[in-house]
């Protein structure tokens, strides 16, 4: 292998390395280069490959997880941008889980701003303190952080690949690089000779990297336009693999039950019956569960449910009530944080009116489409794991502590991932399907949840109250003091992932409550944390999924108390604070075509919020069906700065939507002696083709950060829902799920 | 005991018990692993197959229940020579994460057979067994009215 030559550009470097056949181009890092997937010998430093271009052609990893959002897609334009190369002429794989690829984007967005204002200084502090990913080993994807990351990157691993590819031609020619142009992955000299880049990749490993500018927007041919999916013929012919879909010879499946009441242990378990069940091979004390393998997993179910087990005791109270009194306690306490105090939130001012309400909101869980599962092969001095994950470098980590192994022992395939929305950035899938697969040298195992153990076993949204006070004045907003109370995902996560405390403000938990864009001159909201210790994690948008519902639930009542319309009231305090935030109104009041007036029988509610760098707001229109209230229309508008693929935007931002509205409808995770008591999707509701809204969306593109996709389109469904029944009906919906207090049409 | 099944047009001999669900005899046992499992409940539509032609759940078809030919979405169509209702698929970019929709498709196809141009109502009658916890629903049903007109034009 030829030594690592490199381009400085900003907290990254461009480097290419020799590899058989050809080069490798790539991202590599400041200070302290991370090992190198392409394992480089004694001496060189490490790459962080891109793109490889070889006898094969041209290469790309995308070292995000693919789980819907278009990732693969996306990232191989950007590069193919810069390397004229068209996506169909490209082969896109999901790189193997390496520290280099450490996602800058997740560790920008823990900054206390309140990130619309960000000014450009504070915006490249954000980028260069998110080098400090690569301590935490952060390769992950999730907090709609997966563009931003690769924006430049990316495009700048594509220009350089490019450049270099013509210096090696142009040495070739005996001619000037400048001569040269390129297209459709050749390069073309004036005098019409053309060569592939296959057939100069090799001498161009020869070379040192040779740097570009970028090209402006106005020469893009793929960004900012719609591409077509690269994986969508594997998706609609059956071909794409999921992690359940693993095969390897040899390969058992499993089937698991762990301590229904969550976190605590297993006194015994007596598994007589099971035993001699058809098909089952083994039976398996797994700490605090028992598994079964078998030659098939439906018995491997079965036969998991048949063994009797004595459970312990949950290390939490038992009964939904009683959770929800434990959680309010912490209302008791100094708040967390206080991000926010503008002006005197402990004076009514003068001559206004005050208003208080109180929010409560369900434990949800994630229940993607495809349960969770994980297959793992462990040879003595070699763990391989296949999964779906949103962290593939922290599965291999923990894995190998779990194996007793070296983190370079263990290899993680990453698949396809049947819907993330948060729960595959967990490790209990890889770690108990490692921990079987150790009971079984040598041959492959399959694990996987049935669809109730997934729904019992999750580490959910957590449930969270909200005691909101305001006050209105002459028509508008003149105070708002918010209290939020919930358990932390970031203290759980931090302790489950590393074993450390989080200390100082959890931002996360107070997301979308300390920064809604309005400018409000007495403005106090404080986050209060539980210790409560039933699991929660990152649910799709994760502390704006309360904290959105709980504000623009209030914006509403405020607007009400103050008799003004409702988007006339969000509208004037947007247009103070943050001309995006406004603009997203602007365009769901003219798209809906918004008056104020609705007639009878039909109901229309509006909210806005802004989670991940994008404001979003949405109006939706229910109308009463016989006595039962339908979903008719709904209208989102977002403002993302940038769209590199504006219908991949619009499929996430509705997405995102129904995901919100789901929850609001149906959603709960209710406990009864300390289990969880859903089990499965007639529990547990979601929209289906007949409730859901005919929906439009418009992408803007006016502010001057790029924004998040995935996740910005859950919070303001909820407050948007629950709007416009009030409009309908006259009555608040201060709690969810909605079909408790209304007849929801199914 | 052994049972013969004829799954896209091959035979195949397997040696489960006969309660064994349908579902779970094509992903563990034949290896066809396009129709998933979503929650054996008859709740999500992921694990739809086509018993001559008609579109059944595989988690509740028991192995002895089979009787008739098995359609699977790999039967349907291949990557290289895809049915006309999985080119809409794929020209209306529908699917994001993909799991439910090797469901969506076979219900689908079902439903254009038995009412080659459906209404609105029509698909969202037969459609709302199958869910998608991505909400691609919207595209869902583009692709199908226009798999339904392109079915009329050839
Ligand atoms: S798996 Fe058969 S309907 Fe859900
Ligand atoms: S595309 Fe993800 S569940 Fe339907």
């Amino acid at each position: 292998m030829a030594s690592i030559g490199k381009i400085a550009r900003r907290t990254f470097l461009i480097g290419s390395a020799a590899i058989v056949g050809g080069v490798a181009f790539g991202a590599y890092y400041v200070s302290r280069p991370a090992p190198n997937p392409l394992k480089p010998g004694e001496g060189e430093a490490a790459l962080n490959p891109f793109v490889l271009i070889d006898q094969q052609g041209v290469t790309l990893f995308a070292p995000r997880a693919e789980m819907g959002q278009g990732v693969k897609t996306t990232w191989a334009a950007l590069i193919a941008e810069e390397l004229d190369v068209e996506l169909e002429d490209m082969r896109v794989l999901h790189g193997p889980a390496a520290r280099a690829y450490y996602n800058s984007a997740f560790m920008a967005d823990a900054l206390p701003n309140r990130g619309y204002d960000v000014s450009d200084f504070q915006h490249s502090i954000g980028e260069v303190l998110g080098v400090l990913g690569r301590t935490l080993n952060m390769q992950g994807t999730g907090g709609s952080t997966s563009m931003k990351d690769g924006y430049k990157r990316m495009r700048q691993a594509g220009a350089t690949a490019r450049e270099t590819l013509k210096q090696a031609a142009a040495n070739r020619l005996g001619v000037d690089r400048d001569q040269l142009k390129t297209a459709n992955g050749m390069v073309q000299a004036p005098d019409g000779t053309s060569m592939s880049y296959s057939e100069i990749a090799l001498d161009a490993a020869k070379l040192d990297p040779v740097e570009s500018d970028l090209r402006p927007r106005s020469e893009w041919r793929l960004l900012g336009k719609t591409q077509p999916r690269v994986d969508m013929i594997e998706k609609a012919t059956g071909t794409a693999e999921f992690g359940i879909d693993v095969r390897q010879p040899g390969m058992k499946f499993a089937s698991v039950r762990m301590n229904p009441r969550l976190g605590a242990g297993m006194n015994g378990f007596d598994a007589t019956e099971a035993q001699s069940m058809p098909g089952v091979e083994k039976i398996v004390d797994m700490g605090d569960g028992v598994a079964v393998v078998a030659n098939n997993t439906w018995l491997a179910m079965q036969a998991v449910e048949a063994i009797e087990v004595d459970w312990q005791e949950a290390p939490y109270p038992p009964e939904t009530d009683q959770v929800f009194a434990r959680i309010a306690e912490a209302f008791d306490d100094e708040p967390n944080s206080t991000m926010r105090d503008d002006g005197d939130a402990d004076q009514l001012p003068e001559g206004a009116v005050e208003l208080t309400a109180e929010y409560q909101l369900p434990y949800l869980a994630h229940a993607t489409m495809e349960p969770m599962n994980a297959t793992a092969l462990f040879e003595g001095d070699k763990l391989t794991l296949w999964c779906g994950n949103q962290m593939p470098t922290i599965h291999q980590w923990k894995c190998a502590a779990e194996a007793g192994l070296e983190s370079e022992q263990v290899e993680v395939h990453t698949t396809y991932l049947g819907g993330g929305f948060g729960r595959r950035v967990e490790l209990d899938f890889s770690i108990l399907a490692t921990r079987l697969a150790k009971k079984m040298p040598g041959v492959p195992v399959q694990l996987t949840w049935s669809r109730e153990e997934d729904m019992r076993h999750d580490f959910y949204r957590p449930g969270a109250i909200g005691r909101m006070r305001g006050a209105v004045k002459d028509g508008a907003a003149v105070l708002l003091d918010g209290k939020v109370a919930a358990a932390s995902p970031v203290a759980q996560v931090m302790d489950r992932i590393a074993g450390l405390p989080a200390g100082g403000p959890d931002k996360v938990h107070v997301e979308g409550f300390f920064n809604p864009p309005y400018a409000i001159p007495n403005f106090r909201m404080s986050g209060h944390l539980s210790d409560i210790s039933i699991p929660v994690g990152f649910w799709r948008s994760v502390g704006n999924s309360f904290n959105g519902f709980f504000v623009e639930s209030f914006i509403d009542e405020m607007a009400h108390k103050a008799g003004i319309d409702p988007m006339e009231f969000r509208l004037a305090l947007a247009r103070q604070e943050w001309a995006p935030a406004a603009g997203v109104l602007e365009a769901v009041k003219e798209m809906s075509n918004w008056t104020g007036q609705t007639p009878d029988g039909v109901g229309r509610g509006v909210a806005m919020c802004y989670s991940f760098g994008t404001p979003v707001a949405q109006v939706i229109e229910v109308f009463d069906d016989d006595g039962n209230i339908r979903l008719n229309k709904a209208w989102i508008a977002c403002d993302m700065g940038l769209a590199l693929d504006p219908e991949t935007v619009k499929a996430q931002m509705s997405g995102g939507m129904v995901y919100g509205l789901s929850a609001a409808l149906f959603g709960e995770i209710t406990f009864a002696n300390g289990e969880v008591e859903q089990g499965n999707f007639p529990d547990y509701e979601a929209l289906r083709m007949s409730t859901m809204p005919h929906t439009e969306v418009q992408v803007l593109e006016t502010q001057k950060h790029m924004g998040g996709a995935g996740e910005p389109g859950t919070p303001p469904a909820a407050p948007a829902l629950a709007n416009a029944i009030f409009d309908l009906t006259g009555k608040r919906a201060r709690r969810l799920p909605l079909m408790h207090d209304f007849n929801i049409w199914t | 005991m052994s049972t013969t099944l004829r799954i896209n047009g091959k035979t195949h001999q397997v040696d489960l018990p006969d309660d064994v669900p349908l579902l779970w005899v094509l992903r563990d046992e034949v290896g066809l692993t396009g129709t998933k499992y979503g929650c054996g409940v008859a709740a999500c539509g992921a694990c739809t197959v086509h018993i001559n032609g008609e579109a059944v759940r595989s988690c509740q078809t028991t192995l002895a229940d089979v009787d008739g030919e098995i359609t699977t979405i790999e039967g349907l169509g291949t990557p290289k020579a895809m049915s006309i209702i999985q080119q809409a698929w794929v020209d209306h970019q529908v699917a994001q994460c993909g799991y439910c929709q090797s469901g969506q498709i076979m219900q689908a196809a079902n439903l254009l057979t038995d009412n080659p141009t459906p209404s609105d109502a029509d698909i969202e009658e037969v459609m709302q067994g199958n869910l998608c916890r991505c909400g691609t629903y919207p595209r869902i049903r583009a692709a199908i009215h226009s798999a339904a007109q392109k079915m009329q034009e050839a």
